[in-house]
C-alpha cells in the first residue's frame, strides 16, 4: 500500500512535469506539421537560465522562472525566423535532420557555456518540506508539480475552447488553407503557438529539474520521451497528451520502483506495444 | 454475354449519410460505359469501394462471377481490376519506359526479381516500346516524367494501366486538367482501347462522353437514376432534374 | 526500333563504366588510405564497418523513404551475433563469424521492419527510435550472453581462410574489409537497378500508385529491410572481428543518428553518395573530436542545419548534379 501509493504520487506529478514540457510540441506538432526533435532543447535552455538566475543572480525561484521562461522565448526567436521557417511543409526527413542540428549545437554551446556538471535549482523553503496528508507525507515540491500541470492543463483548455485565438488555433489545426481564406492570420497564430510551445517547455524544464535533472544531454536524453508522449497521445490534442503522459508516467515509474534492474525496457516495450496498436495515437484523428 | 464485372446492392453511409445507396450495375467485356453525376453524387466513393479502398456497409463487387468484396485493393488489381487517377500519380523521378517496365514486370510476377534489369530484357523493353508507341510517346521512353507535358503524363497513365493487361479498366476523368489543343491525343487512344476489355469511364466532360460511350450511367445523391443510351440521357427527367433542379422539366414542357 | 536498342545499350554501357570507375575508385581510395595512414587501419576498417551501416540505410531510408533514427538495431544485433558465436561457442572462422552477423542483422531488420512499418510519420519516427532504445536495454539486461554495459570480450579469431593470421596491425582486418565492402557493394549495385530496386524507388514516391498496380508496398519494404538488415550486419561482424570486441554503443541511438547524418551529408539514394558521407565524417569526426568532444557535437549540428540549407542533396548528390549539368551543357 505504501510503495503503491509512492509510485502514484510520483508517477503523477512525474507524468505532469511530462505534460507540461510536451504539451507544447503537441500543439506545434498538430499545428505546423513540423516534427520538431529540438523541443528539449528549448526545456534544457529553461533550466539553465534558471540554474543560472538563481545560483549566480541570486533571484527568488519565482523570478528564476519568469526569467527562464522569456529568455527561452527571447532565445527561440530568432531560431523560429530563421531555421524553423525553412522546413515548414518539407519532408519529414529534412525536418527531422534540422531540428537534430539545433539540438546538437545548443547541447555543444550549453556544455561550452555552462561546463558538463549536473545543476541545480535551488527551491524555496516553501516547496522543500513534506505535506502531511495525515496517513502519509507527500514532498511539496510533487504537489507543486502536479498543481502546475493541473493549471497548465486548464488553462490550454480554455484558451483553445473558449477564447477567439483558440478557435482561430483549432481552425488551422483542421484546414490551414481554409483558415487564412476565411482571413485567420495564420502565421500570427503559428509565431504564438510557437512562443507559448516554446515557453511552456522552459517552465517544464524549470519545473521538473528535480526529476529530469538540468545537464547539456538532457536535450538528446529526453528528446525520446517527449517525442513519444505526442506521437502515443497523438499530435494536436490536449487530452490525448494528458492521457500518454499518466500512462506513460505511470509505465517509467512502476518500473524504476519495482524492476530497477531492467532499466527502460518496459517502458519502450509499452510504447511500441501502444504505437502498434493504435498507430495514429490514443487520440488520433483519422487524415 | 457474361458479365466479366458486377455491382450488386452496394451501399456505404459516412455517419448516417448514405453516399453509395444500393447501386447495382452490371459490364461485359467489350462494354465502353461512361458513369456521371453532379459534384457530390458519390463518384468518387464508389470507384473506391469498386477498387477496394473502402469497405462497403453491404453489398456485392464481382469480378469474373468472384466475389471480391473482401479482397483488398492489391488483390482486385492483380484479379484485373484497373484503375487510372484523376489527378496523376506518376513517379516524378522515374522515365515512361521504367512506369511500364515496372507495370510490365508486376503483371507477370517478376517485380520482386533482385537482379537484371529491364533494359536488358528483350521481352519487356519490346513491350513498353510497342505501348508507349500506340500512345505516340515513344520519343519520350528515358525522359523523367517531371520533364514532359501534362497531356503527356495522362497518356502515360492510361500506358500505365494497360500495361497490366486489365479485364476491366476505370478511367478516373482520364482527360481532366488538359488544355483543349491535347485532348484529341487522349481521346484518339480511347477510340483505340483493347476490344476484349470493359472500360467504366468516370468523366465531367459531355463531348468526351458522347464520342467515347455506348451507355451512360448517371449517379444522383449515391443512387442511380439512369442507365442507357446516350442519346437518351439528357431527355430523360430525372436526369435534367439532378443536374438542374425542379424547374428544368417545367421549362421543358414549355 | 534500332535506334532504341542503341540508346539502351550506350545507355548500359554508361552505367557499367560508372560501377567501374567507382570500383577503381574504391580500391584506389583503399590503396591511399593504407599508405596514408598505416599507423591507424583501425580507424579505417572502422570506417568501413560504419559504411557498410550507412549503405544499409540508404536501402531502406535513401531508396524507399522510411526514415528511421533506429537503425544501428540491426548493425549491433550483426555484431553481437558474430561475437556470441565466437565467445561462447568458439567458433571462430571469420567467414562463419560474418556469415552470423549476416543472418543476426537480417534477423533483426525483420523484426524492425515488421514494427516500424506498422506506422507513418511521426510514430513511425518514434517506433525506431524506441526500438533502439529496446535493443540497447535488453543488450544490457542479457549480460551472460553480451557482457552488459562491459562489452562482449573474449572474441577470437582463426585465420581467415586458414592462411592470414589477423595481426595486431590490423592489416588482414583491413583488407577482409575492403574485400566484404566491394562484394556487398556491388551486389547492391545489383540490386539497386533490379526490377525490385525499381519498385521500391517507386514505393518511395507514391505507395498508393504502386497499389494500383498490384504490388504490395509492405511486402517489399519488409523484404528490404532484411536485405539492408544483412547488410548493416556485414558490418557489424566487421567490426566484432577487427575490433574483438562489441560494445553497447553499437547499438545505441547515437550511432543511429550519426549513420543517419552520414547518410545525409553524403547524399540518400545512392550507394556512392553514402560512402562520401561516411568518410568525410569520420575522418572530420576523428580530426575534430580528439580535440573536443563536445564542439565536435556543435561542428555537427551546424554541419545537419548547412547541409539541409544548402546541399540537401548531400555532397555527392550536388556534385554528381553539377557534373550532369556541365555534361548536358557540352555539345
Amino acid at each position: 500500500m505504501q510503495t503503491f501509493f509512492s509510485i502514484a504520487v510520483d508517477a503523477f506529478a512525474y507524468g505532469m512535469v511530462l505534460f507540461v514540457i510536451s504539451i507544447g510540441l503537441s500543439v506545434t506538432m498538430g499545428l505546423m506539421r513540423v516534427v520538431n526533435l529540438a523541443h528539449g532543447a528549448f526545456a534544457m535552455i529553461g533550466g539553465y537560465i534558471a540554474s543560472y538566475a538563481a545560483q549566480s543572480l541570486g533571484l527568488g525561484y519565482a523570478a528564476a522562472i519568469l526569467l527562464a521562461v522569456f529568455g527561452t522565448v527571447a532565445i527561440s526567436i530568432p531560431i523560429e525566423r530563421l531555421l524553423y521557417r525553412r522546413i515548414y511543409g518539407a519532408p519529414e526527413l529534412t525536418q527531422v535532420l534540422m531540428t537534430i542540428g539545433i539540438t546538437f549545437c545548443i547541447i555543444g554551446i550549453a556544455n561550452y557555456a555552462f561546463g558538463p556538471t549536473l545543476k541545480t535549482i535551488p527551491l524555496p523553503t516553501a516547496l522543500q518540506g513534506s505535506a502531511d496528508l495525515g496517513f502519509r507525507s507527500i514532498a511539496t515540491h510533487r504537489i507543486f508539480a502536479i498543481v502546475c500541470g493541473l493549471v497548465v492543463a486548464g488553462a490550454l483548455w480554455y484558451a483553445i475552447e473558449k477564447t477567439a485565438f483558440g478557435v482561430k488555433l483549432r481552425a488551422s489545426v483542421d484546414n490551414a488553407s481554409m483558415a487564412a481564406a476565411l482571413g485567420v492570420r495564420t502565421e500570427i497564430i503559428y509565431a504564438v503557438s510557437f512562443a507559448v510551445a516554446v515557453g511552456l517547455a522552459a517552465f517544464g524544464g524549470v519545473l521538473g529539474a528535480e526529476l529530469l535533472p538540468v545537464e547539456p544531454y538532457y536535450a538528446l536524453r529526453y528528446m525520446v520521451t517527449f517525442l513519444v508522449v505526442v506521437s502515443v497521445g497523438g499530435a494536436g490534442s490536449i487530452p490525448g497528451a494528458l492521457l500518454a503522459c499518466l500512462l506513460l508516467g505511470g509505465i517509467d515509474t512502476t518500473g524504476r520502483y519495482l524492476m530497477p534492474e531492467f532499466g527502460e525496457f518496459f517502458f519502450y516495450l509499452a510504447v511500441i506495444a501502444i504505437i502498434c496498436i493504435f498507430p495514429r495515437g490514443l487520440a488520433g484523428r483519422v487524415r | 454475354m457474361s458479365a466479366v464485372f458486377e455491382v450488386l446492392n452496394l451501399k456505404k453511409a459516412f455517419s448516417g449519410l448514405a453516399v453509395t445507396n444500393d447501386v447495382t450495375l452490371s459490364m461485359a467485356t467489350g462494354d465502353r460505359v461512361a458513369l456521371i453525376g453532379p459534384n457530390g453524387a458519390g463518384k468518387t466513393t464508389f470507384v473506391n469501394l469498386v477498387t477496394g479502398n473502402l469497405r462497403p456497409d453491404s453489398g456485392d463487387v464481382r469480378l469474373n462471377g468472384e466475389t471480391v468484396t473482401k479482397v483488398d485493393a492489391i488483390g482486385r488489381v492483380r484479379r484485373g481490376l484497373v484503375r487510372s487517377f484523376q489527378v496523376t500519380r506518376l513517379f516524378q523521378e522515374m522515365t515512361p519506359a521504367e512506369h511500364v517496365a515496372l507495370a510490365i514486370l508486376q503483371r507477370d510476377g517478376r517485380a520482386g526479381a533482385m537482379y537484371g534489369n529491364f533494359l536488358s530484357m528483350p521481352d519487356v523493353m519490346d513491350e513498353t516500346a510497342a505501348l508507349l508507341g500506340t500512345l505516340g510517346l515513344v520519343h519520350l521512353l528515358h525522359r523523367k516524367v517531371s520533364e514532359i507535358a501534362y497531356g503527356q503524363q495522362r497518356l502515360l497513365e492510361i500506358a500505365v494501366a494497360l500495361a497490366l493487361k486489365p479485364r476491366v479498366l476505370l478511367l478516373d476523368e482520364p482527360a481532366a486538367g488538359v488544355p483543349q489543343s491535347d485532348t484529341g491525343r487522349i481521346e484518339q487512344a480511347l477510340a483505340e482501347l483493347p476490344a476484349d476489355l470493359a472500360v467504366l469511364m468516370i468523366e465531367h466532360d459531355m463531348d468526351l462522353v458522347f464520342r467515347f460511350a455506348r451507355r451512360v450511367i448517371v449517379l444522383a445523391a449515391g443512387t442511380i437514376i439512369f442507365d442507357g443510351l446516350p442519346a437518351d440521357v439528357t431527355k430523360n427527367a430525372a436526369v435534367r432534374e439532378a443536374y438542374l433542379g425542379s424547374y428544368a422539366n417545367a421549362s421543358h414542357a414549355a | 526500333m534500332t535506334e532504341e536498342t542503341v540508346a539502351v545499350t550506350a545507355r548500359q554501357s554508361r552505367s557499367i563504366g560508372r560501377d567501374l570507375l567507382g570500383i577503381g575508385a574504391i580500391i584506389s581510395a583503399a590503396a591511399i588510405g593504407y599508405l596514408l595512414f598505416p599507423d591507424n587501419l583501425a580507424l579505417l576498417t572502422r570506417i568501413i564497418a560504419i559504411a557498410l551501416l550507412v549503405l544499409s540505410l540508404d536501402l531502406v531510408t535513401g531508396y524507399c523513404g522510411v526514415a528511421t533514427l533506429g537503425h544501428a538495431a540491426l548493425f549491433g544485433s550483426g555484431a553481437y551475433a558474430a561475437g556470441i558465436i565466437s565467445a561462447h561457442y568458439g567458433i571462430a572462422d571469420p567467414i562463419l563469424m560474418t556469415l552470423a552477423g549476416i543472418v543476426g542483422g537480417a534477423a533483426a531488420g525483420l523484426v524492425c521492419g515488421v514494427i516500424i512499418l506498422r506506422a507513418h510519420g511521426l510514430p513511425q519516427l518514434v517506433l525506431s527510435i524506441a526500438l533502439i532504445y529496446l535493443f540497447h536495454e535488453f543488450a544490457n539486461k542479457a549480460s551472460s550472453w553480451t557482457g552488459g554495459s562491459d562489452g562482449l570480450s573474449g572474441i577470437s579469431t582463426d585465420p581467415l581462410l586458414g592462411m592470414f593470421e589477423f595481426d595486431l596491425w590490423g592489416q588482414t582486418a583491413y583488407f577482409f574489409g575492403v574485400a566484404l565492402l566491394l562484394a556487398v557493394l556491388m551486389l547492391l549495385r545489383v540490386l539497386v537497378r533490379s526490377p525490385f530496386g525499381m519498385l521500391c524507388r517507386g514505393i518511395k514516391e507514391d505507395p498508393l500508385r504502386i497499389i494500383a498496380m498490384g504490388a504490395s508496398p509492405k511486402t517489399a519494404l519488409i523484404k528490404m529491410y532484411v536485405i539492408s538488415g544483412a547488410v548493416a550486419g556485414v558490418g557489424g561482424a566487421l567490426n566484432a572481428i577487427s575490433t574483438q570486441v562489441v560494445g553497447l554503443d553499437s547499438l545505441s541511438f547515437t550511432l543511429s543518428a550519426e549513420s543517419l547524418v552520414m547518410l545525409v551529408l553524403g547524399g540518400g539514394g545512392s550507394l556512392f553518395g553514402a560512402l562520401t558521407g561516411t568518410v568525410v565524417f569520420m575522418l572530420f569526426e576523428d580530426y575534430v573530436s580528439a580535440a573536443n568532444p563536445f564542439h565536435w557535437l556543435t561542428m555537427v549540428g551546424v554541419l545537419l542545419i548547412a547541409v539541409v540549407l544548402f546541399a540537401p542533396k548531400g555532397l555527392y548528390g550536388t556534385a554528381a548534379g553539377f557534373v550532369a549539368c556541365r555534361r548536358e551543357k557540352r555539345p
